[in-house]
């Protein structure tokens, strides 16, 4: 691991894919209503995913957070899975029976305090003896922080600068214990050398800190940070921060160009431009042959998409009941009630601009041929993130990423919770080994080894964040 | 609290727990901790200790926590609730108390973490409620310094906060109801619509309801004001004396102030350091060579002595209080001889309630899985979830 060396210009391909497993929790994705759906809350399903994956020498297993439930027309959504539990206590659980696999926590910045935040990561990351990872997010809403001290106190435009500040100073805690800081006998003059600790001191605009950090640098220094963020500000907080994107595009040709974008602003902002790790969010509908896996999809859709998801779907954007249309006519033919969706929460899409919208639908599914159900699963499911097609066809479909470097690896969510990985790991990964773009075993004991990912140095000098 | 009590005195056993804190209690246990000093950091040595402390039939260890810790043994320090997840899936009848502070923290994490917690041990969690009252604890998350009285106020606003999310998913709330499409049911979940002194949460817990449905809740006497303890907030209440002659007089004192158990009082536990002969040194001769490098200087009450004679104490005490909470000196060599001499004669007596794994923190501590307080609320599918505030244990 060189950590002095002249950043790289040039993006050279790994030839190499990684695997994460997204354990979503809260979400239409996730299959509920077959006989084989288990609980999404039990330790045993998170048990199960967690070592199914590092059987199959998957780099991260990845958790959400849950800050306020997903609501729907003023009451708590009822249609998908819900209900999860916190992130980082699930993880550290975890790291006890599993030894490979990173650990990662999606926190975010605006309802968790840097001191408090970075400390638990940092715990964390020694548990797992260096596999702990952030995926850093950000939320300004006073919907979400009605359950936070502060309220919702953020507002949209300042949301990354508030993270970057955050994170910077997350970092500095991360860096703040000298290598030696620990008595390495008990006759050293104390357990702790305080001179070889930096207080942390940080006075901005959304928060201060003054505080002496209180654990050392776990064996890969910091833990990795993973950021999804997409607008231009998002990318360009990642160029400078994050390890790895968990990104939105997973299609062969965007992923090039998003891999080209992100190259790009990497080395603007001064780093490598292998620094940053790109592993878009998918889904892998698989099966012995490409019969088997277009029914499968066929299946999956059928029961990720009830009629009744269909409905609520378009109310999500109406801001009304549409309970009197037929799931299986076309879009309703009346206005949205609001401009904004505000009437719906925790989803991700209030802010649209719901009338334009709605005739937007309207005369794309019109245009296609399709009912309320067919048009609402193909916009769900984010077919652009699916995979489907035998184990081989899905792995030669797989080996021109890896040739070119359009993607590190991907983040798979499976469809459905605790087998989901059964197949993947069974198969495709022995195809993948097969044309040599997959790791044989782990490369090594932290998650930074595992994804190529050079252990962070200290930074040169302990500058204030600025904001 | 509806709760089915046990009467005092139980005539299942009292309960031991163990603090597991860096090397020991004692300020200078690094230095003769057998493992070396940094290792009480590492991963592995946590998996070793809880291992043992449950194979010596400890019923519950405790994690210390704090942002700046009095005990420079522990000055650095691993998150106590994530010690205690870490426990959970290495261990099987050990209950697992994190200490959680209630000042700096944001109540809807503490609440969450902690019924994960529960998730993650089976129902094995508890929490030892902390109040900060120091002014370092403050500047690090850049609040204002809060100091008493106000902390007991803190203290049983965070808990009433925790109680009213566990209970804000009702048991029976995730349905799995194809015909209908509905994975929960609407009606079973409820706002928490907590609102405070300094904060306010709206709810609902964004996880189900906890396995044991309310953790168990212990706090230090004297935390919360009488009024709050005898409203139920607390299940377990921990206490302190000077000296370990002076335990019996605390608890009798307690239970007079307390409502009874049986009539939904909280359970009696005391603290107690502890230093014993180990390894062919007597315990007065290893407690001077510790405190000769750094004295202890602690408020709870300290017995020194033979293996023997401590069985010998704690039998005493365990016939008046529901449990003992040991702060080992050095916690590889005591914990050795607490192994070794002193849990198997008091078990021999009868003296310890039989462990049983897989049982629950509540059925430890004899107490019923309660309902949850919304179960009766009316609810009505045509509006809005009703606002619960007002409701309470």
């Amino acid at each position: 691991m060189s950590e002095q060396t002249e950043p790289a210009t040039t993006f050279v391909p790994s030839g190499r894919l990684q695997l994460g497993v997204f354990f979503q929790g809260v979400n239409s994705g996730t299959v509920w209503k077959a006989a084989e759906s288990g609980s999404q809350t039990d330790f045993e399903s998170f048990r199960r995913i967690a070592q199914t994956a590092e059987r199959g020498l998957f780099a991260a297993f990845f958790l959400g957070e849950g800050l306020r439930l997903r609501e729907h027309l003023g009451r708590p959504h009822a249609l998908d899975v819900a209900g999860r539990p916190d992130a980082q206590t699930m993880l550290a659980a975890l790291a006890a029976i599993t030894s490979r696999i990173g650990l990662v926590a999606t926190q975010n910045t605006t309802y968790n305090d840097p001191a408090d935040l970075a400390h638990r990561l940092s715990t964390l990351d020694l548990l797992s003896g260096g596999r702990a990872a952030w995926n850093v997010v950000t939320t300004d809403n006073a919907w979400t922080g009605a359950n936070f001290r502060r309220g919702g106190y953020l507002d949209h435009a300042d949301r990354y600068r508030h993270a970057e500040a955050f994170v910077q100073t997350a970092k500095e805690i991360w860096d703040s214990w000298d290598e030696g800081a620990l008595a390495a006998s008990g006759t050293d003059e104390t357990w702790v050398d305080r001179a070889a600790l930096r207080p942390i001191h940080h006075n901005g605009r959304h928060y201060t800190v003054d505080y002496l950090p209180r654990l050392p640098r776990s064996p890969q220094h910091h833990p990795v940070l993973f950021q999804a963020g997409d607008s231009p500000e998002g990318r360009n907080f990642a160029a400078r921060q994050a390890d790895v994107i968990f990104s939105a595009h997973p299609q062969y040709d965007d992923a090039l160009q998003f891999r080209s974008d992100i190259v790009a602003r990497t080395v603007a902002a001064g780093r490598g431009a292998n620094d940053v790790k790109i592993m878009p969010a998918s889904e892998f509908i698989l099966g012995a042959t490409s019969k088997e896996a277009q029914d499968k999809k066929a299946w999956v859709r059928s029961l990720q998409i009830g009629p009744q998801q269909a409905i609520a779907y378009l109310e999500q954007f109406w801001g009304r009941e549409l309970s009197a249309y037929d799931p299986d006519g076309p879009l309703p033919d009346i206005d949205p009630v609001v401009e904004e969706t505000s009437e719906t929460r925790g989803s991700g899409f209030h802010g649209a601009k719901a009338r334009e919208l709605a005739s937007t639908w309207r005369s794309e599914a019109a245009e296609k041929g399709l009912t309320i159900r067919q048009f609402v699963s193909a916009r769900t499911s984010r077919g652009d993130a699916t995979f489907t097609g035998s184990y081989t066809e899905v792995a030669d479909r797989l080996q021109q990423y890896a040739v070119t470097g359009a993607v590190d690896g991907f983040n798979i969510s499976p469809w459905l919770i605790p087998t989901g990985l059964d197949d993947i790991v069974n198969h495709l990964v022995p195809a993948l080994q097969e044309r040599g773009v997959y790791p044989t075993e782990y490369e090594g004991s932290t998650l930074r080894d595992n994804l190529g990912l050079a252990n962070p140095a200290r930074l040169p000098t302990l500058s204030p964040a600025s904001a | 609290m509806t709760d089915t009590q046990t009467p005092f005195p139980p005539e299942r056993g009292g309960l031991l727990l163990l603090d597991l804190d860096g090397s020991g209690a004692h300020p200078a246990a690094w230095r003769l901790d057998p493992a070396g000093p940094a290792r009480s950091l590492l991963p592995q040595r946590l998996r070793e200790t809880v291992l043992a402390a449950e194979s010596a039939g400890f019923h519950a260890a405790t994690f210390s926590d704090g942002p700046t810790p009095r005990n420079p043994s522990a000055a650095a320090h691993l998150d106590a609730l994530q010690r205690a997840a870490f426990a959970a899936p290495v261990t099987r009848s050990l209950a697992l108390i994190p200490e959680v502070d209630t000042v700096y923290t944001e109540p809807f994490h503490v609440g969450t973490q902690l019924a994960s917690l529960d998730y993650v041990s089976l129902g094995r969690a508890g929490w030892l409620v902390a109040a900060s009252a120091d002014a370092a604890a403050a500047a690090a998350v850049g609040r204002e310094h809060v100091a008493a009285p106000a902390l007991a106020d803190e203290a049983a606003d965070a808990i009433e906060v925790s109680r009213r999310l566990w209970d804000s998913w009702e048991d029976d709330a995730v349905i799995r109801d194809v015909p209908s499409g509905r994975y929960l049911d609407v009606d079973k979940l409820h706002y928490a619509d907590f609102a405070g002194r300094n904060y306010s949460v709206k709810g609902p817990a964004i996880i189900p309801r906890p396995p044991q449905g309310q953790l168990p809740v212990l706090a230090p006497a004297g935390l919360l004001a009488p009024e709050q303890v005898a409203a139920g907030a607390v299940d377990g209440l921990l206490l302190s004396a000077p000296a370990p002659g002076l335990l019996a007089a605390e608890v009798t004192a307690a239970r007079a102030q307390n409502q009874p158990r049986v009539a939904g009082g909280p359970a009696l536990i005391v603290e107690l350091d502890i230093v014993l002969d180990a390894r062919g040194q007597s315990a007065s001769d290893r407690l001077a060579a510790l405190d000769a490098y750094t004295p202890w200087q602690e408020t709870r009450a300290r017995f020194t002595g033979t293996a023997a004679e401590l069985a010998d104490l704690l039998a005493e005490l365990l016939l008046v209080t529901d449990g003992v909470r040991l702060h080992p000196a050095v916690l590889d060599v005591e914990l050795e001889e607490l192994a070794r001499l002193v849990l198997p004669a008091l078990r021999l007596r009868g003296l310890l309630a039989p462990i049983h794994p897989d049982a629950t923190f509540r059925e430890q501590l004899g107490l019923s899985r309660p309902p949850s307080r919304y179960a009766d609320a009316v609810t009505r599918a045509t509006t809005a979830v009703p606002s619960t505030r007002g409701a309470n244990a």
